[in-house]
């Protein structure tokens, strides 16, 4: 018997929403997280007689994600409307972009295991997003709340390029990046700001028609979407291998299941009756926008990467985890700015910051520790004022609290003790109070000396350099 | 002579000579209201208690010099799907009988800065969707010309209120003839200004890219005054253009030497009615001896501008009113089963039949599949009548025609046949196509004592050319404002 070889079909849309401090229609705040209804207008509530206007700046990301992609802009371009009732949608339709979205025809590099591929954009455009409801299950019945209602997205639709999950995580990364480093976005899929709808297909290797797909909805982490892709690919073989064909529908991934069950199927897709609204006046785009938008252009990842090695001579270990967030990448240049060594930065970053990320399930975006007061650590532990685990305890406080690291050492007398008779006098005591020790160290064990060093610094408490301790232990048991 | 003979401009004048004070005005319309409302039903709402206290406070304002223009102290009457904060804004319809706006419009609120004085909201066909106000949840309003005769739509009410008296003038909106027709049929001024003049920010929305709101008035002047307070560019409305050619009432000179004027010979075709025709032509032969150069000429595509209006207008409010869902405001159906059964009770108890015949009509021109073949191609039409008239006023500064082919119908003979009904439009609804500015001027009377309307258009932005044409023919034919019988003086 053979058997038949299958091949994934992927195509994304991904939703991310845009940093501007407003809505997209109205002057409404976008902050996540207030009391509900208090982010609203009479236009975000649908009220009658409002009238949407564009807000200038969620142009200006959507043009500027659209030429980090390498697309084209549409130099006339109009907003649709596309209906659909719903009590999280209070005008019951949404704005949104159909027969001339802002950017086209892009495309993304990305890195797979045969080298660099290129991801192809299809298009991106601009859209309101909903309210959010709110279901009351003792009093059955559901609340809205429209604080989400109309804050600014702009939806990037791949063509079916991708192949496996790791190339779908190596384009979500590379779009997640590239929009970080142009400041529109901080694309947190936990938090929803960004989101990916994966379309999926499978079809026997040398088949040059697509399959059936499916999409696949509420993907929250990259390890969700690497699961609901395996999962979704083996339902699809599956279905074929057993002689059935696969129904082409909407699908919501459970991750705790580990499985999807169908939304809704391609019958019961709505009639959205997209037409142009006639509230927003279309569009013009002129040359000098597009190069206001070039000029504004940041550092990208790989420039940056480049330069951090050359610039500031940083191991490629380094750069690459350093550049991988553009905030974390941020904090190392303002740091090394205010005088601290680069690799010792670096070291921070990527250790004890890396390691507070994780533990406390953070996002790089996260980190709100000021560069001055990070450099003022490196520094007081350069001149051994501190020694490294008195650094790593204030770097802990200094990462959640805003302190003065040499203020705060001085306040709660952490010093490193410098005075040599002092630490003389304790490092004496505790060889007469450690006959074993010694006599171990003596006879050749020459991790006895450790445990030495440890009593002495517990004596010290903390207060002194290890090292220093080390050798004055090694020098009076000669 | 009753102040109530006064037009808004006579008005404010005496008011600032101390002939009358502000509350004269206001108590003397709604006196006038009592009387006559019974009859005409012009008004949805009447605030008298917010108009007699705004009355004091815009006396205080003219007393103490701060309110020094031209609709200062004079009472108006308000469309009543224009949003008037805390009051009831109920488009004439079941589905808003309870809606309580939290903003004023752009239009109300340039009239309150000009120191008038909201008296009410007058009556309309629901939603703006009629040709009769006959399509009213709160009942029509009549004809104050002839009572068994309808007041045109769909700002009927506004229109009765100024023929009646019952207030100085009023605001109506315009999305095919809606304040031009009706203004014809009650022997009143109206003006549709260019689209884009007047915000349409706080209008609840018809067809989006159609309506414009402008003034109902006694005379030419009276309207001039009221565009001036009314045009003002508006950021919150993103077809608002910012314009500096506002000072209407510098057109008003009694002077057409040498204005040509184009006579559109299709609008003279069959279906007009002889008494329209005649008076019509003797309005135009009057300029003509003033010195104007009148001319024919055939303006195409007038066949079109009913089906291209009708998809245009039903697609964009079949949008429009998805908003008015039984969630967040106005009529809940009492008794539901889930959500979509909620929606749909709500809907279909809550509109009325023209309603949704059009909003049926507007959903089945976006259905997919039927998009290009139906809306795609009613844009394209309408972007050729707009080439059309382009064309035109690159030879005329005027185009000169009827307003409806008949005078005002008989109530409860006309919703009976829509497409009858639909077809009246004719000569009011290529304006609102392409965008331009027309305006309605009493020229005589028919059979029954119904007025009968002449309309003037002109190029977009060009009022003034209208006006000048039409405060010139109102000079000379003397057919000033006169007031009606009603109730107690009729009996």
């Amino acid at each position: 018997m053979i058997m038949t070889t299958y091949e994934t079909v992927i195509g994304l849309e991904v939703h991310v929403e845009l940093a501007t401090k407003t809505k997209i229609f109205c002057g409404c705040s976008t902050q996540f997280g207030g009391e509900p209804n208090t982010h609203t207008c009479p236009v975000c509530t649908g009220m009658p007689g409002s009238l949407p206007v564009l807000n200038r700046q969620v142009l200006e990301y959507a043009v500027a994600v659209g030429l980090a992609t390498n697309c084209d802009i549409t130099r006339y371009c109009k907003f649709d409307r596309k209906n659909y009732f719903y009590p999280d949608n209070p005008q019951n339709y949404q704005i949104s972009q159909l027969y001339l979205p802002i950017c086209r025809n892009g495309h993304v590099d990305i890195e797979t295991k045969d080298g660099t591929k290129p991801v192809r954009i299809h298009e991106i455009h601009m859209e309101e997003d909903a309210g959010k409801l709110i279901h009351d299950e003792y009093d059955d019945c559901s609340y809205v709340d429209f604080n989400r209602s109309g804050v600014p997205l702009i939806e990037i639709v791949s063509e079916p390029d991708m192949r496996n999950a790791d190339e779908v995580i190596a384009y979500l990364e590379k779009l997640k990046m590239t929009i970080q480093y142009l400041g529109a976005s901080d694309c947190k899929l936990q938090e929803g700001s960004m989101r990916a709808d994966v379309n999926l297909s499978v079809r026997p290797v040398g088949q040059k028609e697509f399959g059936t797909r499916t999409e696949m909805k509420n993907l929250n982490s990259f390890k969700a979407i690497r699961r609901a892709i395996e999962g979704e690919t083996e339902r699809q073989i599956d279905i074929i291998e057993s002689g059935e064909k696969v129904i082409q529908e909407t699908r919501r991934w459970d991750d705790n299941a580990g499985d999807s069950y169908a939304m809704r199927s391609k019958e019961d897709a709505q009639d959205y009756r997209y037409f142009p609204d006639p509230d927003l006046v279309p569009i013009s785009i002129t040359d000098d926008f597009i190069s206001s938008i070039k000029e504004k252009e940041p550092e990208f990842r790989d420039e940056k990467k480049a330069r951090y090695t050359s610039e500031y001579s940083l191991p490629e270990y380094d750069a690459d985890i350093i550049t991988g967030s553009k905030r974390m990448a941020d904090v190392f240049e303002q740091t090394v700015k205010c005088g601290a060594d680069p690799k010792k930065v670096s070291n921070y970053l990527m250790g004890e910051t890396m390691r507070i990320l994780k533990e406390k399930e953070l996002d790089p975006q996260d980190i709100t520790f000021s560069s001055e007061a990070l450099a003022k650590l490196i520094k007081l532990q350069e001149s051994k004022s501190i020694n490294g685990t008195v650094a790593k305890e204030v770097f802990e406080v200094l990462f959640f609290e805003d302190i003065d690291p040499e203020e705060y050492v001085k306040e709660k007398g952490l010093m490193t003790v410098n005075d040599e008779g002092a630490l003389k006098a304790v490092v004496e005591e505790v060889i007469a109070n450690n006959p074993q020790s010694v006599n171990d160290y003596k006879s050749g064990k020459e991790k006895a000396i450790g445990f030495l060093v440890g009593q002495t610094m517990k004596a010290m408490k903390g207060k002194a350099d290890p090292a220093s301790v080390n050798a004055m232990l090694k020098e009076l048991l000669k | 002579m009753s102040i109530l003979d006064l037009t808004a401009l006579e008005l404010s004048a005496a008011i600032k000579e101390k002939k009358y004070t502000v509350t004269d005005a206001v108590k003397a319309v709604l006196d006038r209201i009592k009387e006559c409302e019974e009859d005409f039903n012009c008004y949805v709402t009447v605030d008298e208690e917010g108009a007699l206290s705004k009355a004091l406070s815009v006396q205080k304002g003219i007393d103490d010099g701060t309110l020094t223009g031209p609709l200062a102290g004079v009472p108006v009457a308000v469309k009543d799907n224009m949003c008037t904060e805390g009051l009831l804004t109920t488009c004439s319809s079941k589905i808003l009988y309870n809606f309580v706006p939290t903003f004023s419009s752009e239009a109300v609120l340039a009239l309150e800065k000009a120191g008038a004085v909201i008296i009410g909201k007058t009556n309309m066909d629901e939603f703006a969707m009629g040709s009769t106000t006959e399509t009213s949840f709160f009942g029509p309003t009549k004809n104050p010309r002839n009572p068994e005769h309808v007041p045109g739509g769909s700002s009927g009410g506004s229109a009765s209120a100024v023929a009646a008296n019952e207030c100085f003038f009023a605001l109506g909106s315009d999305t095919g003839g809606s304040i031009r027709q009706p203004a014809s049929y009650c022997g009143v001024v109206g003006m549709k200004p260019t689209y884009g003049r007047v915000s349409r920010y706080g209008l609840i929305a018809y067809g989006s890219s159609l309506d414009q709101i402008g003034p109902l008035c006694k005379d030419v002047a009276d309207c001039a005054a009221v565009m001036e307070a009314i045009c003002t560019y508006d950021p919150k409305d993103s077809t608002s253009v910012s314009r500096d050619d506002n000072d209407f009432t510098s057109a008003l000179k009694d002077d057409v030497q040498g204005l040509k004027i184009g006579i559109p010979r299709d609008y003279f075709k069959e279906g007009l009615d002889d008494e329209v025709r005649e008076a019509v032509l003797k309005a135009v032969d009057v300029l003509k001896s003033k010195g104007a150069i009148v001319e024919e000429f055939d303006l195409s595509l007038v066949d079109y501008a009913i089906p291209t209006y009708y998809t245009i207008a039903a697609a964009e409010a079949s949008s429009n009113l998805e908003r008015f869902d039984g969630i967040k405001y106005g009529y809940r159906t009492e008794e539901y089963n889930g959500l979509h059964n909620m929606y749909k009770k709500t809907r279909s108890e809550g509109f009325g039949d023209e309603v949704k015949r059009r909003i049926m009509l507007g959903s089945f021109v976006l259905s997919s599949g039927y998009y290009d073949a139906y809306y795609l191609k009613a844009l394209k039409v309408k972007a050729l009548i707009k080439k059309a008239f382009d064309e035109a006023f690159s030879k005329y500064d005027v185009i000169v025609g009827p307003v409806a082919p008949t005078t005002a119908p008989l109530l409860g003979k006309s919703l009976s046949d829509p497409i009858a009904m639909y077809l009246s439009d004719i000569y009011t609804i290529s304006v609102n196509l392409a965008g331009l500015p027309g305006m309605s001027v009493p020229c005589g009377t028919g059979k029954e004592g119904l007025p009968i309307g002449i309309q003037f258009i002109a190029d977009c932005f060009k009022e003034k050319n209208i006006i000048r044409a039409a405060y010139a023919y109102e000079c000379a034919s003397g057919n000033y404002h006169k007031s009606v019988t009603c109730g107690k003086d009729g009996e």
